[in-house]
């Protein structure tokens, strides 16, 4: 029976890694850059709960809509006054422009907080409920639900709100979205503060679970890679699809081959479907 | 005819160095010609061919341990460097015919794991690699300033064949094939371009010079780590180089990483704690404001590769 | 003598839509070949499923004797099939004349650069486009560009040559300037086939006619017979205007 504890690891799991990956998913399909910095947003998300747990005695549930909002701003002003301009440069400069944004704040972050690994413990710590022969931690529950809570509000938000079809529109086609009246700086400047803003989120949320310091980074910005390779880019069902297969692989690879392969056998991974299969499982082709 | 020239005044001269310097100015030139071997090398997959590669870092890792572990094994120091860059150029091929079919941002993503993945697996296989405690290289029996200039004129030499290759291939058809591939691929097949075959060989070739490198870098640091070898900075910083000084130029990868190599050492010195802040302040700068390097004009501006 | 190409029952379909659904054809050598038909009747699609482009999902092609249905692209090109796109595709930033040698080092049989080279101006010289021989591609108007185009294709020196659509954008002076280039073509003993909206110039060189309608051939013969064919009226017009033509086959 220790398949299916393994199995409701994986879920629990996945219904977080959605939440990371979508920003990042949403900023690569919309507006084709692959934004590096996504792994600092996360950490910095954590930040903003870490800070507001010990100094204002807010929860980090509720800390989690603050660290989007602040993210969000933050997202806003780059992409806006920075990343705007490398848009329709090739491929290279947008990548090497986000590495150069990401070393800027990451070692900001070092400076600033140190590389200490925080945590923030719960008092009181919620436990676990055991359903039948499995055992869920309730923490890691709440964050999963709360997670996904938060993926479907901006899955509604994108197909409902004019802003979200704005958003699909240039997903779409950027010079057809123009000439439809949306203005693309400003556009893709707000669906990078929604990257950003998911990325904070979800960043306050995990700081109860994983231990917050800057050499995090480029953990969960791997995930968030693998993630969008595996379910496709530019969907939230695509992130949610990857993320649930993530924390399957993950949870499973723990088991087999031990925690400390389960990083390597993602990255393994995502050669071998670059390789085969590039449009990821739910194969929306984000913009070859 | 030129280049040749200018490639045989450049090497001469940078030879003179020892008699100029002591061994600090050594150690700089040393890394100067690693770097521009670094530098060259991604310039043939990423300028060239047009293909934005990130896996430097993997090719010097791989270069840097296949070696040492054969030097552990008492193969002698110089067939260990040429076998470090066979396997380097080997591994090239075999990824690449699995990648090149990428393009953009794939291409791009899935080079840049490559390192990640061969540092995981480095740290897993231990009785190999001696995983995460490192590996040690032999000691030499020689004065720190013998082995000072040894291992300077080794790199000269490499940079020296690096320049060469890339001056044959500029000019062979090969050469011709791949700035093709960079401007059209489509087009390039269609007119009788075999671009799968040529995208490989420009991949392997951006990779054993680079394994060299990582084998000649293992020996003369004597310590080697997953973590140091397979950094992902080894895979940036000849980027930024070719930036620099120009993508797709010549000599661009070299006035680059001489470049960027002054400008690192003073912040290095100057602001340790921020020298990352300060790469990537200057990465941002760049990529802003001189996009075609210092070298490199609007001529030879890379066509978006979407 | 045995067909140059022969396209055997070829069916191309994109997810549900068969864009190609038994196309059989035989071309001999010396012909010039017009293939017409109303938008989205899978021309461009044919001519990809020839080049190597696409993979046919059933059928098969066959060049000279040789089975080519599954060679790729660079392949069948250095069989001696050469092509031209309906949106020219240069190298942009090299000169004419290297993306005229080009054509002539990779499938077009010169031994060295140096060759291609030289190669290239002549043949710039014979399209018209020797004053512009070292300017850079992306500076040509679009007329030169076809030239260029149609240059980058003799290079290849092919048997057979697929047009597309050269003529799209060109004025009328152009046009006919076009004309004579195909001709010219013809007369080194290339087969020629042409994907054509404009039936002057069908009419002008075309040898023979083929029409294609969603997918299939309906009309497959000389210039005179195929343009008075109801078939081929109905699938341009629709049945109610080709019956008000008159003039039935």
């Amino acid at each position: 029976m220790i398949y299916l504890q393994v199995l409701a690891n994986g879920v629990v799991l996945g219904g977080l890694y959605a939440c990371i990956a979508v920003g990042f998913s949403l900023v690569w399909g919309v507006l084709n850059v692959i934004n590096l910095l996504h792994g600092s947003f996360i950490v910095l998300g954590a930040y903003v709960a870490f800070f507001s747990y010990h100094l204002l005695g807010l929860h980090p549930f509720l800390s989690a809509p603050l660290a989007g909002m602040l993210l969000f701003v933050l997202g806003f002003g780059l992409q806006g006054a920075i990343i705007n301009r490398v848009v329709h440069a090739p491929v290279l400069m947008t990548l090497t422009l986000t590495f150069g944004l990401d070393l800027l704040i990451n070692n900001a972050m070092l400076v600033a907080f140190k590389a200490d690994y925080r945590k923030i413990v719960l008092e009181p710590p919620l436990g676990s409920i055991a359903l039948g022969e499995v055992i869920l931690p309730l923490d890691r529950v709440a964050v999963m639900v709360l997670a996904l809570l938060l993926t479907l509000l901006l899955y509604q938000l994108l197909r409902l709100s004019r802003l979200g079809r704005a958003i699909v529109a240039m997903r779409m086609d950027h010079d057809a979205a123009r000439l439809m009246g949306i203005n693309v700086m400003r556009m893709s400047a707000v669906t990078f503060g929604i990257g950003a803003f998911m990325a904070g989120a979800a960043g306050s949320l995990l700081s109860i679970i994983y231990p917050i310091s800057p050499l995090n980074s480029t953990l969960f910005l791997g995930k968030a890679f693998v993630i969008c390779v595996l379910g496709g880019l530019g969907s939230v069902p695509g992130a949610m699809a990857g993320g649930v297969v993530l924390g399957l692989i993950e949870s499973f690879s723990a088991l087999w081959l031990g925690p400390e392969y389960a990083v390597t056998v993602s990255f393994v991974l995502l050669i071998v479907i670059l390789a085969v299969r590039p449009t990821g499982l739910l194969g929306k082709r984000g913009f070859e | 005819m030129r280049d040749w020239a200018i490639l045989a005044a450049g090497v001469t001269l940078f030879a003179l160095l020892p008699l100029l310097g002591g061994n600090y100015a050594l150690r700089l030139g040393t890394i100067f010609a690693m770097y521009a071997v670094l530098a060259l090398s991604w310039n043939i997959i990423g300028g060239l061919a047009g293909y934005p590669s990130f896996a430097t870092a993997a090719f010097f890792g791989l270069g840097a341990y296949a070696s040492a572990i054969l030097a552990g094994k008492s193969v002698p120091m110089l067939l260990a460097w040429a076998a470090a860059g066979i396997v380097a150029a080997t591994f090239a091929v075999v990824i690449g015919l699995a990648i090149l079919h990428l393009k953009g941002h794939y291409f791009a993503i899935a080079s840049l794991v490559l390192a990640e993945v061969l540092r995981e697996l480095t740290n897993s296989f231990a009785d190999l690699t001696g995983g995460g405690m490192g590996l040690n290289l032999p000691v030499l029996r020689w004065t720190v300033g013998q082995e000072a200039q040894f291992f300077f004129f080794a790199m000269l030499v490499l940079v020296a064949l690096t320049m060469i290759a890339v001056l044959l291939l500029r000019r062979s058809t090969l050469g011709f094939a791949l700035r093709c591939i960079q401007q059209n691929e489509d087009a390039a097949v269609m007119l009788g371009i075999g671009a799968r075959g040529c995208k490989a060989v420009a991949f392997m070739l951006s990779a054993v010079f680079v394994g060299i490198a990582g084998a000649i870098y293992a020996s003369w640091v004597h310590y080697i780590e997953p973590g140091d070898v397979f950094d992902v900075l080894y895979s940036v910083k000849p980027l930024v180089m070719v930036l620099i000084g120009g993508i797709g130029t010549l000599f661009g990868p070299v006035i680059g990483a001489a470049v960027f190599l002054l400008l690192e050492e003073a912040v290095w010195r100057s602001f340790l704690t921020i020298h990352a802040a300060v790469l990537g302040g200057l990465i941002v700068l760049l990529v802003l404001f001189l996009p075609d390097g210092m070298l490199g004009s609007r001529k030879a501006r890379l066509v978006w590769r979407g | 003598m045995g067909a140059l190409i022969e396209l055997d029952g070829i069916v191309r379909a994109f997810g549900g839509l068969r864009a190609l659904d038994g196309v059989s054809l035989s071309i001999a050598e010396g012909e010039i070949v017009a293939l017409i038909g109303p938008n989205g009747a899978g021309k461009t699609t044919l001519v990809n499923v020839v080049t190597g482009v696409h993979q046919a999902n059933a059928g098969s092609v066959r060049f000279r004797g040789e089975d080519i249905t599954r060679l790729s692209p660079d392949r069948i090109a250095r069989h001696g099939i050469g092509r031209t796109f309906q949106i020219v595709q240069p190298f942009p930033h090299m000169s004419v004349a290297e993306n005229i040698a080009a054509g002539a080092r990779f499938a077009g049989g010169a031994s060295s650069l140096a060759e291609a080279q030289a190669r290239a101006r002549a043949l710039a010289a014979e399209v018209g486009l020797g004053d512009a021989v070292d300017r850079r591609a992306e500076t040509l108007t679009l007329a030169k560009r076809k030239r260029l185009e149609l240059a980058k294709g003799l290079a290849m020196r092919p048997r057979l040559l697929l047009l597309d659509e050269v003529n799209a954008g060109l004025n009328a002076s152009e046009i006919d300037e076009a004309l004579t280039l195909i001709r010219a073509i013809a007369a080194r003993g290339i087969t020629i086939v042409v994907i054509e909206h404009l039936m002057k110039v069908v009419l002008a060189v075309a040898t023979r006619i083929v029409v294609l309608h969603q997918g299939r051939v309906i009309a497959d013969g000389a210039p005179d017979v195929v343009v008075r064919d109801r078939a081929v009226h109905e699938a341009y017009l629709g049945q109610r205007y080709a019956a008000s033509l008159g003039k039935v086959s």
